[in-house]
This record gives structure tokens, C-alpha cells and sequence, in this order.
């Protein structure tokens, strides 16, 4: 075990203190105590940035299930790095917030961090794994604890209903990822993704069968976790968690997963035109249609999660575009996309989780979400709206904050794709940089809405159920650290590039150092062209947004309607299934038994040509057996036709003697004798049973004849008959029989070889047929004699 | 007398089933009776028929019938002697108690569903 697997297993570790001083410590919250964790491990994580910066990569392997090639390796590249850095820095700075903002008499405190810390240590095996198997174990234990933070108020049916959605969609995706890990596997003979990269350089695997079923496993995994479309809906309703979950899970980390997930798996499906396509399309759409459809919400935490899915979108195309990269050797041109996606994926980890907890603020202090209700905020929260403001501008792509220099970038690559000229990218390529274009405008909307709104305008306090002021100072700080972030990175990007984002984007694609420099000032490049289009046209559909939002009302809400629809019509389907075929009556079920025998049956004996008719093994007809055949068959039909019950129970004794007469006839004196008497004995209980009928129920009646049940009969007999036809016409080998009639005196002592058989050669038997008539007897007794409802009368 | 036997058995398990998925829980015990009647039989004319003397090694004949399926029948014999006779006092008590010898009145509420 080396650090780095205690760095990853300490928060499910710390999980076990949480309990402990929250009950003995009630006084103090119990945040303070989980606040030291991810500081530390980001001061862990921050002293290795010299090891990656070096591109070198920390590796530690220990077995867990080795016969099936799984091992608990860890990998802290530049990759892991960086996510770690976002996992542990964020994971700091949102516990913190959440000390003041969850109360800690009123909120189940200690559920709370437990969940988080389950969540931050599954996160950081995600990016730290590098095995996919343990990857898939903690992928799955992030769905798992972002369904308990989401229902964390499992009071309210909204919070219930947005964490099964999330989970539905989530863990299809993880069992999707399964099948592409497993299916990766069977294409490389290997869990290792360093080993899978390895072999894939070697020899590519892009023709082999499995390669496009198992890329789209992946891709499915990595889009339902990633919120992109159409698997989006989650995010949404995610929103019912406290908020400090809101900005931690569903803006920073978790939902990054899938970005992860496609950046890592990046070198070995980017030869494919395919990922490139299906990665950059799903992105820009998602761009688009997240962008589109934020404008529109009126809830301040809808508004944030839309934007999100619209930021990921954004990353996942360049993701995309990204892997033109491995197409050519000498340009770089197209890492330029991969650049902008690692650099916008710290980007947005800041301003997203600051504008969160911006929301959560205003919400604390006010009471709503609701943009109808808010504005004129500015002068009475000050500080809240310079960081909603530095946010938002950085959102909107606003020189000179860090949002400006990763949408330069974005325009630049969604640009350059169209030089591309493989997979029809120089014709379609151009779509690209529109759909972008019109997304970014969206996206300046939206970004204006959300901090003008809030602040600025008329104050309604007549609409707001508390009388707002500053949110406490210690609410406060995480925020400001991020938006200082913001700044920062805006102003000297230079202190991202050389240290976590090059070894970020040579962990990738591999090869040297890719030397990365983020200038504010490219001189008059299209791209800058773009970004003056989207502050123009942004303005100008910002202060007519009343006047066009109209058409929101005729777009419909498509996606959440598939999903509440395919959801209770599953259940409504199934439930009219089961109700239509388990009818509850036990002739039914018989129909199905007996209908299944009769085809599965025939339709083997005819498909398989297995009838056959062998007249050579027959044994002559002689007249007794001819007069019995007739009496045997006549008894039991004539049972079918009987109108009385004493009939029928005396035809089927008479079926019975026939048969013991049969047994007669053919050799058999012990099955005849044991045949008399039990018959004999069968009928008096039937006999018993009739004595014994409801009065009402015994008078004769007629038995109504059925169709259907005459055909299902006919047909099983049928069957029946021409199986055994068969089967005696098929003698495949001789019987043991002569042992027993060479043995029965020898070595048994005995003359009757069917008494031998049963007592001595197979004993065993004899034993167990034994103890069934006991049971029946004890049965028998025991349901005469225990009356547990009657002894209740009796007491009465 | 094999294909004989086969059709009668083909008849045996006709009558049987068509018992069987009557209402009546006497008439299923009775369909049950002649499904044994059947498989009996069936094992017997599996085993080949007529094929020497009984299987006594006192009657010194060249060839005897196969014991093997006859032990085999004599189990099941006493084995569906003993279902059928606790199925009887099973059919007998629910008479007792419920008062009526019909499945389709034999369901469960409707809040059990």
C-alpha cells in the first residue's frame, strides 16, 4: 500500500469518525472535523505537481483478485492530477460552506458527510484508478452516494423523484460502461488502462468486431454520467440537494467523470472517425440545446444546472475535436482542442461552483430561487453580487476573465476542424463553429440573466419571505477564493499552463511536452471576431428577452416527458401483464404448462426427425390383451362422460383392476397384487371424499364440455403416444436387466428378482419410498387432527 | 402390442388432462389417478413386453421378463399411492372448512393481489 491508496481510501477511512463525534460532540458542527481531510489531501495531491510537471507518473499496484487480472493500481499523472487537485481543492472549499450554511441542529449532519466522503473517496478512485474494473467499482459508488446526497431531504417527493431519475440514468450508464470495459477487455486481454494504451499503439484494434459495440458502451457510460443529451434530464432534478452538493457533484466533479472517462479512453477509440464525431456532435448539441433551454428557467439552481450541461457539452466537443490531433504526427493545430477542454475543465470547476454558491446564498438569505420574485439585490448584498457578477462575466466569455481565454480557445479549434480533411469534416466541419456560435450567444443570455435579474432591477421585499441581508463571512469565504481563482486564472494563465494543464494534455495523447501558451491577445483572428458577434448579438437578444421568449412556450418538454412516460408505462405495461396471465386460477396455469410441453415437445421430435416407427421389436396382440385394451379404454373415457361423481370414482377403479389385469398379462404377479390392493384402498378414500361433499355441491350436474381443454387434452396425449412410439422404436444400446437375472441367486439369495431388486440391488430406493408414506401418514394425521382456527372458536 | 399399448396410454393421458383442468377437485384427483395409470404403464411397455416368464427364477424359463422397470413401477406405485391419498384428505378437509369442492371459488381476496 503506498500513499496514494490511502490518499484514495482515507475519506471512506474518515467516514468512520463521522458517527462518533457527532454524537459526543453535539456542540460543534461536525463539518469542522471533515474539513481537515481534503485539506490535507490537497496538500498531499499540490506536492506531487513536481512529479507530473515532469511528466513522470506515480504508480502503485496491489493485488486484489489476480486470477482475473484485477488489481487495485493507482496512476497520479497529469490527468489525475488535475482532477485530483479539483476533487480535493472544491471538496475543501464546499465543506466549508456547507458548515454555515447546513444548520446543525436541524440536519442530520452526520448522514451528510458520510455520503460526501463516500463520494469524494469514489471520485478520486475514479481518476486515480488504473484499473478499469476498480474504476467501474467506484464509478458506481459515485451514483450510489450522489442518489443519497440528492434525496439527503427524503421528506420531500421532489428530492425522492430526482434521485431515482438520477440513478436510473446513471447506473444504466455504469452498467453500459461494464459491458464496454468487459468488452475492452476481450479485445486487449487487459483491465490496465496504461496496459490497454500500450497494446493499442502496437497493434490498433479498429477492426476488430467488438470495437464499435464497445466504443458505444463506453460513450454511453460516459454521456449519462456527463449529462449530455439526451441523457441530460438527471441534472435537473438533481437540484433538490442542499446546495453545497449542488455545486460540488452536479457542477464540479461528478459530472466530469464522463469527460474523464472519454479524455482517458481518448488514445485508444480516437483512430476511429466515429468517436470523433459521435464525441464532438453530442457535445455540440448538448452546447446548444443546454444553452438554449437555460434561458428559460426562472429557478436560479434550473437555470445553473442547465448551463452546466450546456459548459459540459462544450467540453465534450472539444474532447472530440481533440482527437483529430492523432491524425497528424507534426501539427498541433487540433491539440489546441484539447488544450481548451482541459483548461475550460478548471474553468468551469470555478465559476460554476462559486455561481452555486452564489445561489445557495441568495436562497439562505431571501428564502427563493425564483428570478420572478428576486432583483434589486445589489445594494443590500454587495458582496454577493460582485461574486455572482466576476461568475457570470467569466461564464459569458468576457475578457479578461478565465471564461475569455478558454471560449477564444473553443472558437479557435471549433475553426480549425474544418481544415480537417478526413470523415467528411471539411464539408460538414463548418456546421461545427455555427452551432457553436449561436450556443455561446445562448450562453451570454443567460449568463446576463442570471446576475441582472437577481440584482439589479426593482427590490420586491413585499414578494420575499425573509428580509434579506449579507450572508454570514464564513459562507462567504469559499466563494470569494473561487472567484479570486477566476481572476487569477484570467490574468496569469500562465500559472495553470506549465504546471497542471501540459501534463494534463500530454497524459493524454502521450508524446513530449505539448507547450502551451494562453495569450490574451491573438490579434485579429476570427476568433476574436466571434467573441465581439456574441457580446453584440448577446446584448441585443438580452434586453429584448421579453419580447422573444414567447417561443419557449411552444417548445416542448420532450426529453422529461419520454422519460416520466417510458417509466410508468414500463410499469403500467408490466403490471397489465402480469395481471392478464396470472389469472389465479389454477386451469390456466395448466394450460400454459400443458400448451408448452406439447410444442416444445413436437416441435423437437419433428425438427430433430426423431419419429420413427420400428416394427420389428413388437411383441405379438393376443386376445386377452385386445378384450382389456377395449375395457381399459372404454372405463376411461366412459369417466370423461359421466354425470355423476360415484360413476367416475367407480370407472376409475375399474381402470385400475384393468390395469392390475394387464400387469397379470404381462408377467408381472407383485405389480398385480400391490396394484389390487392399493386401488382397493384408493377407492374407498375416494369414496370417503364424496361422502364427505357440501351438500349444496353434491347434486349431479352436467360437466359443461370445453373446446379448448378437449384440444389441449388431445393433443398432450398425442405427444405422449408418438414419443413412445418413437423412443421404443429407438433402442440405442441393451439393457442391464441380465445382471440382475444372472445375480439375483448368486450373489443375492433370493428367486425373486424384482423383490431382490427392491430390497437389495437398489435398496436405497425402497428406503426413501418408505419414509414418503410415512410423511403422508404424518401429514395425513396431522391435517385431521391440528385445528389452529378451530381451538381461536373454541376460545371464544 | 407396444403401439397398442402406446395409444392406450396416448388415451389414458387424453382423459387425464382433460380431468385435470376441470373445475372439480375431485374430478383432478381422478385425472391424476389416470396419469399414473398411464406412466405406470408407459414404463412397463418401455421395459418391452412379453419377452419370457415372470421374473421368478423358479420357473427355469429361457427367458424372463425385464425386472428392472417392474421394481422401478412398484416404487412409484406405493410412492403416488401415498401423494394421492394425502391429496384425498387434503381435498376432504377443504371441504370441511370451506365448504365447497370448486377451484374458480377457490381464489384468493383481492387485497392479496
Amino acid at each position: 500500500m503506498s500513499i496514494l491508496h490511502w490518499a484514495v481510501l482515507a475519506p471512506f477511512i474518515y467516514t468512520l469518525l463521522i458517527p462518533i463525534t457527532y454524537k459526543l460532540l453535539k456542540r460543534v458542527h461536525t463539518g469542522w472535523f471533515v474539513l481537515p481531510l481534503p485539506i490535507l489531501l490537497f496538500v498531499y495531491f499540490s506536492s506531487n505537481i513536481g512529479t507530473t510537471s515532469s511528466l513522470q507518473a506515480k504508480i502503485a499496484s496491489i493485488p486484489w483478485i489476480p486470477s482475473l487480472g484485477i488489481d487495485f493500481a493507482v496512476k497520479l499523472d497529469g490527468l489525475g492530477m488535475l482532477f485530483s487537485l479539483l476533487i480535493a481543492g472544491i471538496g475543501s472549499l464546499v465543506i466549508l460552506y456547507s458548515i454555515y450554511y447546513l444548520d446543525k441542529d436541524k440536519e442530520k449532519l452526520n448522514q451528510f458527510y458520510v455520503y460526501l466522503l463516500f463520494f469524494m473517496g469514489a471520485m478520486l478512485g475514479v481518476v486515480l484508478c488504473d484499473n478499469l474494473i476498480v474504476l467501474y467499482m467506484f464509478w458506481e459508488i459515485t451514483s450510489i452516494s450522489s442518489f443519497l446526497l440528492i434525496g439527503f431531504w427524503n421528506n420531500r417527493s421532489n428530492s425522492r423523484y430526482g434521485a431515482i431519475k438520477s440513478m436510473v440514468i446513471t447506473v444504466f450508464g455504469g452498467l453500459s460502461l461494464l459491458a464496454g470495459i468487459v468488452l475492452l477487455y476481450l479485445m486487449t486481454g487487459s483491465f490496465n488502462i496504461s496496459e490497454i494504451i500500450t497494446s493499442v499503439q502496437q497493434n490498433s484494434i479498429i477492426s476488430h468486431p467488438l470495437f464499435m459495440l464497445g466504443m458505444i458502451c463506453i460513450l454511453l457510460g460516459a454521456f449519462t454520467k456527463s449529462a449530455q443529451f439526451p441523457f441530460h434530464i438527471w441534472l435537473p432534478d438533481a437540484m433538490e440537494a442542499p446546495t453545497p452538493v449542488s455545486s460540488y457533484l452536479h457542477s464540479a466533479t461528478m459530472v466530469k467523470a464522463g469527460i474523464y472517462l472519454i479524455a482517458r479512453l481518448s488514445p485508444v477509440f480516437a483512430v476511429s472517425g466515429y468517436w470523433l464525431w459521435i464525441v464532438s456532435l453530442i457535445g455540440i448539441i448538448t452546447l446548444l440545446y443546454g444553452s438554449f433551454l437555460a434561458v428559460k428557467q426562472v429557478d436560479l439552481k434550473g437555470l445553473l444546472a442547465y448551463s452546466t450541461i450546456s459548459q459540459l457539452g462544450m467540453i465534450m466537443s472539444l474532447l472530440g475535436i481533440g482527437a483529430a490531433g492523432v491524425h497528424y504526427d507534426n501539427e498541433s493545430i487540433y491539440y489546441i482542442a484539447t488544450a481548451a477542454a482541459v483548461f475550460h475543465l478548471v474553468n468551469h470547476a470555478t465559476f460554476k461552483g462559486s455561481l452555486f454558491m452564489m445561489a445557495g446564498i441568495v436562497d439562505h438569505e431571501t428564502g427563493t430561487r425564483d428570478i420572478r420574485r428576486l432583483g434589486g439585490l445589489m445594494k443590500i448584498m454587495p458582496i454577493t453580487f460582485a461574486i455572482a457578477l466576476i461568475g457570470s462575466l467569466s461564464m459569458a466569455g468576457i475578457p479578461p476573465l478565465n471564461g475569455f481565454l478558454s471560449k477564444e480557445m473553443f472558437f479557435a479549434s471549433m475553426l480549425n476542424i474544418r481544415d480537417f480533411n478526413m470523415f467528411h469534416l471539411d464539408t460538414w466541419g463548418v456546421l461545427l463553429p455555427i452551432i457553436a456560435w449561436v450556443g455561446s450567444i445562448f450562453t451570454f443570455v443567460y449568463s446576463m440573466i442570471l446576475v441582472f435579474k437577481t440584482f439589479t432591477g426593482k427590490y420586491q421585499p413585499e414578494k420575499l419571505s425573509t428580509k434579506p441581508h449579507e450572508a454570514p463571512m464564513g459562507m462567504l469565504i469559499s466563494p470569494i477564493i473561487l472567484v479570486s481563482l477566476v481572476v487569477i486564472f484570467g490574468l496569469f494563465p500562465g500559472v495553470l499552463s506549465n504546471t497542471i494543464l501540459s501534463p494534463a494534455i500530454t497524459s493524454i495523447y502521450g508524446g513530449g511536452v505539448y507547450d502551451l501558451h494562453i495569450y490574451h491577445w491573438h490579434g485579429f483572428q476570427p476568433e476574436l471576431f466571434m467573441t465581439i458577434g456574441v457580446i453584440v448579438f448577446g446584448t441585443i437578444l438580452y434586453l429584448s428577452v421579453t419580447k422573444w421568449s414567447v417561443i419557449y412556450q411552444a417548445i416542448p418538454v420532450v426529453w422529461n416527458r419520454i422519460y416520466d412516460w417510458l417509466f410508468g408505462e414500463t410499469e403500467n405495461t408490466f403490471n397489465k401483464l402480469t395481471n392478464k396471465y396470472m389469472t389465479g386460477s389454477l386451469r390456466t396455469y395448466l394450460i400454459y404448462i400443458f400448451s408448452f410441453f406439447t410444442l416444445i415437445l413436437s416441435y423437437t421430435l419433428f425438427t430433430k426427425d426423431g419419429f420413427k416407427i420400428d416394427t420389428s421389436l413388437l411383441a405379438p396382440i393376443g386376445g386377452y390383451e385386445a378384450v382389456l385394451s377395449l375395457v381399459l379404454v372404454i372405463s376411461t373415457i366412459a369417466i370423461l362422460f359421466s354425470k355423476s361423481r360415484l360413476t367416475s370414482i367407480i370407472l376409475l377403479g375399474a381402470v385400475g383392476y384393468t390395469v392390475s389385469l394387464f400387469y397379470v398379462v404381462f408377467r408381472a404377479p407383485d405389480l398385480a397384487l400391490t396394484q389390487l390392493v392399493i386401488e382397493t384402498v384408493s377407492v374407498a378414500l375416494f369414496l370417503l371424499c364424496f361422502y364427505h361433499l357440501p351438500r349444496n355441491a353434491r347434486k349431479k350436474e352436467s360437466i359443461p364440455f370445453k373446446l379448448s381443454n378437449a384440444v389441449i387434452s388431445v393433443l398432450v396425449g398425442l405427444v405422449v403416444m408418438l414419443i413412445a412410439i418413437a423412443s421404443y422404436s429407438t433402442k440405442l444400446f441393451d439393457s442391464i436387466s441380465p445382471y440382475y437375472v444372472d445375480n439375483t441367486y448368486i450373489k443375492a439369495a433370493g428367486e425373486n428378482m424384482v423383490n431382490v431388486i427392491l430390497v437389495d440391488f437398489r435398496g436405497f430406493d425402497t428406503l426413501f419410498e418408505i419414509a414418503v408414506l410415512a410423511i403422508a401418514a404424518i401429514g395425513i394425521y396431522s391435517m385431521i387432527t391440528l385445528r389452529m382456527g378451530g381451538k381461536k372458536n373454541e376460545n371464544k | 402390442m407396444e403401439i397398442l399399448m402406446s395409444i392406450i396410454i396416448g388415451i389414458l393421458f387424453t382423459s387425464a388432462t382433460y380431468l385435470m383442468l376441470s373445475k372439480s377437485i375431485l374430478r383432478i384427483i381422478i385425472g391424476t389417478g389416470l396419469l399414473s395409470h398411464g406412466i405406470h404403464l408407459l414404463l412397463l411397455t418401455m421395459g418391452g413386453l412379453k419377452k419370457g416368464a415372470s421374473p421368478l427364477l423358479g420357473q427355469h424359463a429361457s427367458s424372463y421378463s425385464d425386472p428392472l422397470p417392474q421394481a422401478l413401477i412398484l416404487t412409484a406405485i406405493v410412492i403416488s399411492f401415498g401423494v394421492t391419498s394425502f391429496f384425498l384428505v387434503l381435498a376432504y378437509r377443504t371441504y370441511q372448512e370451506l365448504g365447497t369442492d370448486n377451484l374458480e371459488k377457490l381464489r384468493g381476496k383481492k387485497e392479496h393481489e
